[in-house]
C-alpha cells in the first residue's frame, strides 16, 4: 500500500512509563504518521514502576500494575521487541544496533532509557544477595530472599529505601535501615516530620542505624553482613541499595549526544541531534533531572506534540510533590521547604494526634508544604503552589486547610483514606469511594479526566474534584500530578484559555474555524466544551463584527429558555429589579392558562418561572409576554441574569438610598450582555442587606454616605462572601465602576469561570487597581461595554416571536404518518 | 426493501445542527454535518432519554444536552467509556432533498 511506503519510522528505546506515555500521546495526535518499534530490555509490557513497592509489600500483584499488555502493542500496530537491548546508536546512518547485531533504521528516535539504581562502590557490592530496587526482577529476588532468609539491611533512608524496607518487613524479614544523615527522607521532609516518620516506623518494628556510613559489605559466597565506618557490624542475608537513581544515558553518550547529568534536552524535548528526542528520567532539562511520574507525563505530552509535527508545545519544567507509599502512614511533601531569610513558615503541630503541618511562604505565595498524619489538603496546597496563588487573604486559616476555608466542597470529611467504600464522593452522580477505587485499579486510570470519563465522579458540578484527586493519590500511591499546570481549554487542544484569548486578538481571528485552523485544533469541529467557549470569546472580542454561531451555543442559549429533564423548557420573563405590575402578573397568568403550563414558581432571583413549556409553543408564549411589555429574562444565559433588590428608601423605614431604583438602572444598562459565566447582582438599601447582596457576583450595599461596591461572592457550589471593592458617593459612579468591573471580567475571564474564581486567579488588588484606581482605564472599560451593548440589547424573544428569526428551530422538519 | 420518504430540503437543516421529524413511534432527529452528510437517529439519548436533536453537533457526533453523553451519529453508539445505543435510521441526500427510511425498531419504542 502506498501509505505504508511513505510512513516514517519511529524507534523508541525504552519500554517504560515515559516512552510509552509519549507513544500513547503521539497516537492520539497523529495515529498514522509513523511505523513504531519499541525496544525494551525487560521481558514485559509497560508496567507502573511506581507501584513496585506495593507489589513487594504483597498488596498488589505484577498483573495489577501492568499498564500496557502485549495485546495493546498489537492493537496499535506497534512492534514491541521486549527483552532486546540496544547496544549502539549509529547517528551517521540513522540506525540503532541491537545486542545481537541487527541494525534497525529510524527517521526519528526517542530515547527513554530511564535510570539505574546507584550501586555504591563498596567492597563486596557484587556479592550475591546485594541488589538495587528498580524493576520487577529486583522485586522477584527480594521476595525470594524473604522466604529463604531472615535479616535484611536497606542502605538509604529516602523514599525508595523506606518503601523497600517496609515491603521486606511485611514479608517477615528483620529490617535495618541505614542512612547517612540523621533525618529520614531529607529531600522531602524537615527534621520534625522525619522524626515523626521514624517513630511511627519504629513502632511497626523497623530498626534504624543513622547517621551511619557503610564501609563494606561482608561475605564470601553470599553476603553475610555489613560493616560501618565506626567499626560496628550487622548481620545481613540481603542488602538492598536504595541510595538513589542515576539517569541512564550511557547509550546516548556513546553516540556522541551531549550529556551532563542526563541527556541534555531543549524545551521541545530534543537532544542536540534534531532527529533524536529524549524523555523521562534519563534527561536533563534546564539543569534539572526528575525521578517522579508527573514531570515525565508532562514531558511525554510535549514530545508527542513535536513528533506529531504540531510544533508548538514547550516544556517549562515541573514542580513535584511526593507521598510515601507505606500503608497507614500519611505523608505529603511538595516544593521547597528549606528555611531561608526571605521565607516565612506556618506550623501546626499536634503530637497526640500525630499531626504535623508546615507551610512555607515566600512573597505571599506557597512555595513548599510538608504534611504528616493529615495529608488531606496536600493536593490543595500543591494546586496553590503550582498556580502561584496570592494566599495573603486566607493566611490566618491557611494551615487548617481547604475545608476550613469553605473551599472544600464537601465538608466534614477528614481523610479519604478513612472513608468507607460506601461513602458517597460525588453527590451529583451518586458515585461512592469504592466505585472510584475499583475503576482506578481495574481500568488503570491515572488522571482526573480518566476518572471523570469512567465513573462520572466530579463530572457535573465539580465540587468533589478535590476529593476525587485525593482518592486518585490514595489509590495510586501519590506523586501523580492530577491536573497539568496550565490547563488546556478542552481535550481538542493543548492551548489554555488565556492562549486562545490572546491569539484571537493578536491574529485578528474572527470565526471559530479560523481559530481552530490557526491553533491547530486536534478535532474537526471541536466539541461541546470548546465551541461555546470560542463563540463567547469571539463575541466578546469583536462586538458588532462577529456573527454569533447558533450551532455553537448550548441549547438553552440557542432557544432562549432552559431545557428540563423531560425535554420541555422553562420561561422566565424579565422583571427589572424584581419589580412587577398587576398587568404583567395578569399576562403571566393568562399565558400559563392558555398554554397549559403545569408549574409556575418564584425563583431565588425575584422572578417568575413558567415550567414545562413545549418547545413548539415557545414563540407563541413569548409573543403573548411581549405584548404585555415583557422581554426575555435571560435566565438561561452565561450573561447578566438578575438584579435582586430590596425596597430601599422608597418604602423602608431603614432605607438609606433608592436601592430598587439603582437595581433597575443597573439591569436596564447591563441586560443582554454575554459574560464568561452567569452574573447575578444584588442591591441592598442599608447594611441590613435584605437583598443578600454580599453573596452575589456583584453586590451594592447602600449606606447613608453612598454606595459600597462588593464583588466575587458565591452562594451555590461554594459559599463565599463578597470582597469589598470600593465605596462611591453617587449612583452614576456606582454604575460606572460595576460596568467597568464586568467588562474586565468579560475580557479576561475564562469561559464558565464565575467571577469569584476569576478574582481568585487574578487577584483582588490587580482588579481594584484597574477598575478603581486607574480612572482612565475604568472609563475605557465602561466605553467598551457600552459599545458592545448596542449590538446585544435586542430582545431575543421578540426576534423569534415576531420577526421570524430561527423559525426552523421551533418547528419539526416533517410529520410522518407511517403505515 | 428500503422504503424512502422525502422529508424536506437539506437547506432547512442547519450545518452542524439538527431538525426533528415527528412519527407515531416518537421523534426522529435528523442531523447535518459540516460536510453535508445526514444521519437520522431516534431523538432519545440512551442515558436518560434526553432529546439529542437539541445537542451540539461536532464532526460525526452529537452531545446530549442533558448530561453530555456523546453519541456517534453513524452507529448510534455512546462514545466510550459511556455505554448505550440509540436506534439509527437510514437517511440520504439527493439533489438537495433529504430522504429517510424509518426502521420499525423506532415504532416499537
Amino acid at each position: 500500500m502506498l501509505d505504508k511506503v511513505i510512513k516514517q519510522k519511529l524507534v523508541v528505546i525504552g519500554n517504560g512509563m515515559a516512552g510509552i506515555r509519549t507513544v500513547e500521546a503521539l497516537l492520539e495526535r497523529a495515529p498514522d504518521l509513523y511505523d513504531i518499534t519499541v525496544f525494551g530490555s525487560e521481558p514485559y509490557g509497560n508496567y507502573n514502576r511506581i507501584l513496585l513497592s506495593p507489589v513487594l509489600a504483597g498488596e498488589k500483584t505484577v498483573d495489577d500494575i501492568m499498564l500496557n499488555t502485549v495485546d495493546w502493542y498489537e492493537d496499535n500496530n506497534i512492534t514491541l521487541r521486549k527483552g532486546e537491548t540496544i547496544s549502539m546508536i549509529d547517528r551517521r546512518t540513522c540506525e540503532v544496533v541491537t545486542e545481537a547485531g541487527e541494525r534497525v533504521p529510524y527517521d526519528r528516535l526517542l530515547i527513554a532509557t530511564g535510570s539505574n539504581p546507584i550501586m555504591l562502590p563498596l567492597p563486596g557490592k557484587d556479592l550475591p544477595g546485594v541488589i538495587g530496587f528498580r524493576d520487577i526482577y529486583d522485586v522477584d529476588r527480594m521476595i525470594k530472599a524473604s522466604t529463604d532468609y531472615r535479616n535484611a539491611v536497606v542502605i538509604g533512608g529516602g523514599l525508595l529505601g523506606l518503601e523497600a524496607a517496609n515491603g521486606l518487613m511485611k514479608r517477615g524479614m528483620n529490617v535495618t535501615v541505614v542512612h547517612l544523615l540523621d533525618t529520614l527522607m531529607e529531600r522531602q521532609l524537615d527534621p520534625v516530620a522525619g522524626g515523626l516518620l521514624r517513630k511511627s516506623l519504629e513502632e511497626r518494628g523497623m530498626v534504624f542505624k543513622m547517621p551511619a556510613q557503610t564501609q563494606a559489605i561482608l561475605g564470601e559466597d553470599r553476603v553475610t553482613g555489613v560493616r560501618f565506618g565506626d567499626g560496628t557490624e550487622l548481620p545481613a542475608d540481603l542488602v538492598v541499595m536504595a541510595v538513589g537513581i542515576r539517569p541512564n544515558f550511557e547509550l546516548a553518550k556513546k553516540a556522541g549526544l551531549y550529556c551532563e547529568r542526563g541527556i541534555v534536552v531543549s524545551d521541545t524535548m530534543q537532544t542536540y541531534d534534531g532527529r533524536i528526542y529524549a524523555v523521562g528520567e534519563c534527561v536533563q532539562h534546564r539543569r534539572q533531572t526528575y525521578g517522579l511520574v508527573a514531570p515525565l507525563f508532562d514531558q511525554a505530552k510535549v514530545c508527542a506534540n513535536h513528533l506529531a509535527m504540531k510544533g508548538f508545545a514547550t516544556y517549562d519544567g515541573s514542580v513535584t510533590s511526593t507521598k510515601l507509599k507505606v500503608t497507614g502512614i500519611d505523608l505529603f511533601s511538595a516544593g521547597d521547604f528549606a528555611p531561608g531569610p526571605d521565607k516565612e513558615e506556618i506550623v501546626l503541630q499536634d503530637a497526640n494526634r500525630g499531626v504535623y503541618k508546615r507551610i512555607i511562604l515566600k512573597d505571599k505565595k506557597i512555595v513548599g508544604a510538608v504534611l504528616y498524619g493529615d495529608t488531606i489538603d496536600g493536593p490543595w496546597y500543591f494546586q496553590h503552589l503550582r498556580d502561584g496563588t496570592d494566599v495573603s487573604h486566607m493566611r490566618e486559616r491557611l494551615v487548617f486547610g481547604a475545608a476550613n476555608l469553605g473551599d472544600g466542597g464537601v465538608s466534614g470529611q477528614n481523610s479519604v483514606a478513612a472513608m468507607s467504600d460506601e461513602t458517597e464522593i460525588c453527590g451529583c452522580n451518586g458515585v461512592c469511594k469504592g466505585a472510584i477505587v475499583k475503576a482506578i485499579s481495574e481500568k488503570k486510570l491515572f488522571t482526573l479526566d480518566d476518572v471523570r470519563a469512567h465513573t462520572k465522579a466530579s463530572s457535573s458540578c465539580g465540587s468533589c474534584t478535590g476529593l476525587v484527586e485525593q482518592v486518585l493519590a490514595f489509590t495510586l500511591g501519590g506523586d501523580y500530578s492530577a491536573a497539568p499546570k496550565v490547563k488546556p481549554l478542552c481535550k481538542c487542544t493543548d492551548h489554555s484559555h488565556d492562549d486562545v484569548r490572546r491569539v484571537i486578538v493578536e491574529q485578528q481571528l474572527k470565526t471559530i474555524p479560523a481559530v481552530m485552523r490557526f491553533m491547530e485544533w486536534k478535532t474537526l469541529n471541536g466539541c461541546h466544551s470548546c465551541r461555546p467557549a470560542l463563540n463567547y470569546y469571539l463575541l466578546a472580542t469583536w462586538p458588532g463584527e462577529y456573527r454569533d454561531d447558533q450551532q455553537s451555543r448550548f441549547i438553552n442559549e440557542r432557544v432562549h429558555a432552559n431545557i428540563q429533564k423531560d425535554g420541555t423548557y422553562s420561561v422566565v420573563p424579565r422583571m427589572w429589579g424584581g419589580v412587577t405590575t398587576p398587568s404583567e402578573l395578569r399576562a403571566i397568568a393568562d399565558v400559563a392558562e392558555k398554554f397549559n403550563i403545569p408549574t409556575v414558581k418564584v425563583t431565588g432571583g425575584q422572578r417568575i418561572d413558567l415550567l414545562g413549556v413545549k418547545k413548539e409553543d415557545l414563540p407563541a408564549v413569548w409573543a403573548d409576554l411581549n405584548d404585555a411589555g415583557m422581554v426575555s429574562g435571560h435566565a438561561y444565559a452565561k450573561g447578566l441574569r438578575t438584579v435582586k433588590t430590596c425596597v430601599g428608601s422608597e418604602w423602608c423605614r431603614f432605607g438609606t438610598q433608592d436601592s430598587t431604583g439603582l437595581g433597575v438602572k443597573l439591569e436596564k444598562f447591563m441586560w443582554g450582555s454575554w459574560t464568561p459565566a452567569k452574573v447575578k447582582l444584588g442591591v441592598s438599601g442599608c447594611p441590613r442587606n435584605c437583598a443578600e447582596a454580599t453573596c452575589k457576583d456583584v453586590g451594592v450595599v447602600c449606606v447613608d454616605s453612598g454606595y459600597e461596591i462588593h464583588f466575587a461572592g458565591a452562594a451555590g457550589l461554594h459559599i463565599k462572601g463578597t470582597e469589598f471593592l470600593t465605596k462611591v458617593e453617587t449612583e452614576d459612579e456606582c454604575l460606572e465602576v460595576i460596568v467597568a468591573l464586568t467588562q474586565l471580567y468579560r475580557e479576561e475571564g475564562w469561559y464558565l469561570e464565575r467571577m469569584y474564581k476569576w478574582c481568585d486567579r487574578v487577584g483582588l488588588e490587580q482588579i481594584r487597581k484597574r477598575v478603581v484606581d486607574d480612572v482612565a482605564n475604568r472609563k475605557a472599560l465602561f466605553a467598551r461595554f457600552a459599545y458592545s451593548q448596542q449590538f446585544a440589547q435586542t430582545d431575543p424573544w421578540a426576534e423569534r416571536a415576531s420577526h421570524g428569526v430561527d423559525r426552523n428551530e421551533f418547528a419539526p422538519l416533517a410529520e410522518l404518518e407511517l403505515a | 426493501m428500503t422504503q424512502w420518504i422525502e422529508i424536506g430540503a437539506l437547506a432547512d437543516i442547519p450545518r452542524l445542527g439538527s431538525r426533528v421529524v415527528r412519527t407515531p413511534g416518537g421523534n426522529i432527529a435528523v442531523f447535518r454535518t459540516e460536510s453535508d452528510e445526514v444521519f437520522a437517529l431516534d431523538d432519545r439519548c440512551p442515558h436518560k432519554g434526553g432529546p439529542l436533536s437539541q445537542g451540539i453537533v461536532h464532526n460525526k457526533r452529537v452531545t446530549c444536552p442533558l448530561h453530555n453523553f456523546v453519541i456517534e451519529l453513524a452507529s448510534g453508539q455512546a462514545v466510550a467509556p459511556d455505554e448505550g445505543c440509540t436506534h439509527t435510521h437510514p437517511a440520504k441526500v439527493e439533489n438537495g432533498i433529504v430522504w429517510l427510511s424509518v426502521r420499525q425498531a423506532a415504532a416499537v419504542s
